[in-house]
C-alpha cells in the first residue's frame, strides 16, 4: 500500500461569491480547510471615475463621486465638494454645514446598519440582515424626502447643499433616532452575548495595531485595534469640533471588537445628529457659486472620516473649469491590502468572518 | 365489508381497502405485491406533501421572524407557491458539468432521496398507521438515514468541484460525529422500554402525558435535549449547516446540481427534518397518544411543533465553525450522552423509576 499524501489546493473565492461583498476575488491556498495563503485580486469594478472627472466640470464630478462608494454616497459628495471649496476658497453657509453633518452622520449609521446585517449573515445568522435593513429604511426615507434619491444622493454640492430639508424632516429624524436607539438594544441582545457568535468572533482575526498602521488601515478597523484615531476629533473638518461625542475604541483587535466598535459608533452618531438638530440655524443653504467656476491653479488634499476609514480626495487645478487631476482614496483599499498578512492560519469560515468584519466595499477599492 | 372503526382513524380506511382487495379473490403473492405497491405510493405521496408543506411553512416562519410576509401571491398566504416551485424545477434544464463523474453524479440525489423515503416506512403516523412494524424499527431508521452521508459524499466527489468536495467531506465528518450522541440519546429510551420496535415504544407511553418518556425515563429531559441538538446536526440545519454553508461554500455539495436533481436534495433535506422530529415525538413525546382527536392528528401536531423548534433555531442562530462543531460533538455531547445512558441503565436495573 502506497503512502497517503495530502496536498494543498487552490480555491477561487469570487468574483461572484456570497461573502465577497461585491466583485472581489480572493485566491486561497487551502490545506484541508486551513487557509495557508490569500491573494486578493482587484479591478473587477474599475470604472475610471478619477479619469472621467478630468473631463468634467467640478459640479459635474459630484454625481460621479456618488458611485465612488455607494453605501455612503453622502461622504463621497462631501469629500469632493469640500476639496473643490478648499481649492476655490468658497465660504459655506452655516446652515449648510449643519445639514451636511446631519446627512453624513445619518449615512454613517445607515452604513453601519448594513455592516451589522451583512456580518451576521456571513456568520450564518440570516435574520439580523433584515433587521439592519429595516432600520436603514428609516434613514433612506429621510434622504428620499430631502433629495429624492435613495442611494446616490448628489445632495452635497460645491458651496452648500442642493435643497433645504422639508418641514417633516426634523420630527421624522427625531423619531428615527428614537427608534434606532431602541432597536440597538434588540440588536445587542440578539448577538452580543450569543455563545455561537462569541465563538465565531472573539479572538478571530487579530490585527495588531502596528501592522494596521503600517498598512494605512484607518476607521473602525484601526480603532478596534486600540488606536484612538478619528479624523472628526484629530483633524476636525466641517463643524465637527462643535459637537460633543466620544471616539469608539476597543483594545483587542479581533472580529468581535470590530463589530462592537461599529455599534458604539452608531450611538455616537445619534448623539451628533441630535446636537446638530438642536443647533440648526436659519439662513441660506448654498453659497453663490457659478456652475463653471474656475479655481486658481494649485492642489489640495482633503480627508474625512468615513464609515470605512479615511476617505480623501486630491485635486489639482490648472486654473481651468475642469480639474487637472483627481485622486481618491478609500479606507477599503488598505483594509483589503492588509488582509493577506493577518487573515491566514484560520479556517475558511474564519476568513469569511474576518472579511466581513473589515467591511470592505469593492467600488471604493477599484474606483 | 368492514367500515372504518373509529371516526377519523385512518387505519380503518386501509383495512377496508385490503378487505376489498381480498374479496377479488387474488392469490397470495399478487395480493402482497399489490398491497406493498399501494402502500409505497401512499408513503411517497405523504412524503412529498410533507416536504412541500414544510418548504412553504419554513418560508412563512422565516418571513415572519424577519418582519416580512413571505410568499403571498399564490392562493391564501401563498399556499401553492411551493407546488409551483416544484413544477418549475421539474421543467428546468438539467445542467451537467463535463468533468463530472457520470455514474456517481447521477446516483447521488437518487440515493439521498431514497434514503429519506425509506425511513418513513417505520414511522408510526398514528394508531396502527405504520407500513411495517419492524422489530428493529429505530435501528432501521438510523441505519437508513445515515445513507444520506454516502449520497452527500458522492455528490461532492461526483461534481468534481472544490466547493462541493469540501461540502461533502464536511457533511461526512459531521453526520458521522453526531450519529454517536444521537444514538446514545435514543438508547436511553430503548434500554427503558426493552424493545427497538417503534410501535412498542409508543405503546409504552399510553395514558396521561406524564407517561411520556421525556418525563418518565431517568434524565429524560437531558436525553431529549441532546437528541434535539444531535438531530439538528443530523438534518444539516443551522447552527450546524456547515455542509452547505452558503457564505463559505456557496452551496456546498449541491453546487453543481440543477433542476430536478437539486430538488431531490432539497426535498430530502426537508423530509429528513421531518423524520428526526418524528423520531423525537415517538421516543420522547408520546408518539400518537393524546385525547379526543384522532391519533394521526396528534402525531402530526407534535411533530410539526418539533419542526417549528428546529426552524426557530435556524432563523435565530449564527453558524458554528467546523472545528467547533466537532469539538462540541466529541468533547461535550458524547460524554454527556454516555454518562446519561449509563446512569439511565443503572436506574432501570435498580428500579428507580415510575
Amino acid at each position: 500500500m502506497g503512502e497517503l499524501k495530502t496536498q494543498e489546493f487552490i480555491v477561487n473565492v469570487g468574483p461572484h461569491h456570497p461573502s465577497t461583498h461585491g466583485v472581489c476575488r480572493l485566491m486561497l491556498t487551502l490545506d484541508g480547510e486551513k487557509v495557508v495563503k490569500i491573494v486578493p485580486f482587484i479591478g473587477y469594478l474599475h470604472r475610471a471615475i478619477e479619469k472621467i472627472c478630468e473631463n468634467r466640470t467640478y459640479a459635474q464630478c459630484i454625481p460621479l463621486f456618488d458611485r465612488f462608494e455607494y453605501v455612503t454616497s453622502m461622504s463621497c459628495n462631501y469629500i469632493f465638494a469640500a476639496a473643490a471649496e478648499k481649492l476655490a476658497a468658497i465660504e459655506v453657509p452655516e446652515r449648510a454645514e449643519y445639514l451636511r453633518v446631519i446627512m453624513l452622520e445619518l449615512n454613517r449609521i445607515a452604513s453601519h446598519l448594513i455592516f451589522y446585517g451583512v456580518t451576521a449573515m456571513d456568520i450564518g445568522a440570516l435574520t439580523p440582515f433584515l433587521y439592519g435593513l429595516r432600520e436603514r429604511e428609516l434613514i433612506i426615507d429621510l434622504f428620499e424626502m430631502t433629495c429624492g434619491q435613495r442611494l446616490t444622493y448628489n445632495y452635497i454640492r460645491v458651496g452648500g447643499v442642493s435643497k433645504d430639508i422639508p418641514e417633516q424632516f426634523i420630527p421624522d429624524c427625531r423619531k428615527a433616532i428614537k427608534i434606532i436607539r431602541r432597536k440597538l438594544v434588540d440588536y445587542e441582545g440578539l448577538l452580543n452575548e450569543n455563545p455561537i457568535w462569541l465563538k465565531r468572533n472573539v479572538g478571530v482575526g487579530y490585527l495588531p495595531a502596528d501592522l494596521a498602521i503600517a498598512y494605512g488601515v484607518s476607521g473602525p478597523v484601526l480603532r478596534a485595534s486600540g488606536v484612538k484615531y478619528d479624523l472628526r476629533k484629530d483633524d476636525p473638518y466641517s463643524i465637527y469640533d462643535r459637537f460633543d461625542f466620544e471616539v469608539a475604541c476597543r483594545p483587542n483587535g479581533d472580529c468581535y471588537d470590530r463589530y462592537l466598535v461599529r455599534l458604539d459608533e452608531i450611538k455616537q452618531s445619534l448623539r451628533i445628529i441630535e446636537q446638530a438638530l438642536d443647533g440648526l440655524p436659519e439662513g441660506p443653504i448654498k453659497a453663490k457659486v457659478s456652475p463653471n467656476f474656475k479655481p486658481p491653479a494649485g492642489e489640495v488634499y482633503t480627508r474625512i472620516e468615513n464609515s470605512r476609514g479615511e476617505m480623501g480626495v486630491y485635486l489639482q487645478s490648472d486654473g481651468g473649469k475642469k480639474p487637472l487631476r483627481v485622486k481618491a482614496r478609500g479606507g477599503s483599499y488598505n483594509q483589503l491590502q492588509v488582509l493577506p498578512y493577518f487573515g491566514t492560519g484560520g479556517l475558511v469560515a474564519d476568513l469569511v468572518a474576518i472579511f466581513a468584519s473589515l467591511d470592505v466595499i469593492m467600488p471604493e477599492v477599484d474606483r | 365489508m368492514i367500515w372504518p372503526v373509529a371516526i377519523g382513524e385512518l387505519h380503518g380506511v386501509f383495512s377496508w381497502l385490503y378487505s376489498l382487495l381480498e374479496s377479488t379473490g387474488l392469490s397470495q403473492p399478487w395480493l402482497d405485491i399489490i398491497r406493498y405497491i399501494v402502500l409505497g405510493l401512499v408513503v411517497f405521496g405523504v412524503l412529498c406533501l410533507i416536504a412541500l408543506f414544510l418548504v412553504w411553512w419554513e418560508r412563512k416562519i422565516a418571513a415572519h421572524i424577519q418582519q416580512r410576509f413571505g410568499p403571498m401571491r399564490h392562493g391564501w398566504h401563498g399556499w401553492y407557491q411551493t407546488i409551483a416551485d416544484a413544477l418549475k424545477l421539474l421543467q428546468k434544464e438539467d445542467i451537467l458539468v463535463d468533468t463530472r463523474d457520470k455514474v456517481v453524479f447521477f446516483w447521488a440525489p437518487v440515493i439521498c432521496f431514497v434514503a429519506a423515503f425509506l425511513a418513513y416506512i417505520c414511522i408510526p403516523f398514528g394508531d396502527k398507521l405504520i407500513v411495517a412494524d419492524l422489530n428493529i424499527g429505530i435501528l432501521y431508521i438510523i441505519a437508513i438515514t445515515t445513507f444520506t452521508v454516502i449520497s452527500l459524499l458522492m455528490a461532492g466527489w461526483g461534481s468534481n468541484n472544490k466547493y462541493a468536495l469540501l461540502g461533502g467531506m464536511r457533511s461526512a465528518a459531521q453526520i458521522v460525529s453526531y450519529e454517536v450522541p444521537m444514538v446514545a440519546s435514543i438508547l436511553v429510551v430503548v434500554v427503558f422500554v426493552g424493545s427497538l420496535s417503534m410501535v412498542d415504544i409508543v405503546e409504552a407511553q399510553s395514558g396521561w402525558f406524564t407517561n411520556w418518556f421525556i418525563f418518565r425515563v431517568p434524565f429524560g429531559p437531558i436525553a431529549f435535549v441532546t437528541y434535539i441538538i444531535a438531530a439538528t446536526a443530523e438534518a444539516n440545519r443551522t447552527p450546524f449547516d456547515i455542509p452547505e454553508a452558503e457564505q463559505e461554500l456557496v452551496a456546498g455539495y449541491n453546487i453543481e446540481y440543477s433542476g430536478m436533481k437539486f430538488s431531490m436534495f432539497f426535498l430530502a433535506e426537508f423530509a429528513n427534518g421531518f423524520t428526526v422530529s418524528a423520531i423525537a415525538v415517538t421516543l420522547f413525546l408520546g408518539g400518537w397518544h393524546g385525547p379526543f382527536l384522532p391519533s394521526w392528528v396528534w402525531f402530526m401536531g407534535k411533530t410539526l411543533a418539533v419542526v417549528f423548534l428546529l426552524m426557530l433555531f435556524r432563523w435565530t442562530y449564527p453558524r458554528l465553525r467546523v472545528d467547533q462543531l466537532m469539538e462540541f460533538a466529541w468533547k461535550f455531547l458524547v460524554p454527556v450522552t454516555f454518562a446519561n445512558l449509563i446512569l439511565g441503565a443503572w436506574m432501570k436495573y435498580a428500579g428507580w423509576y415510575w
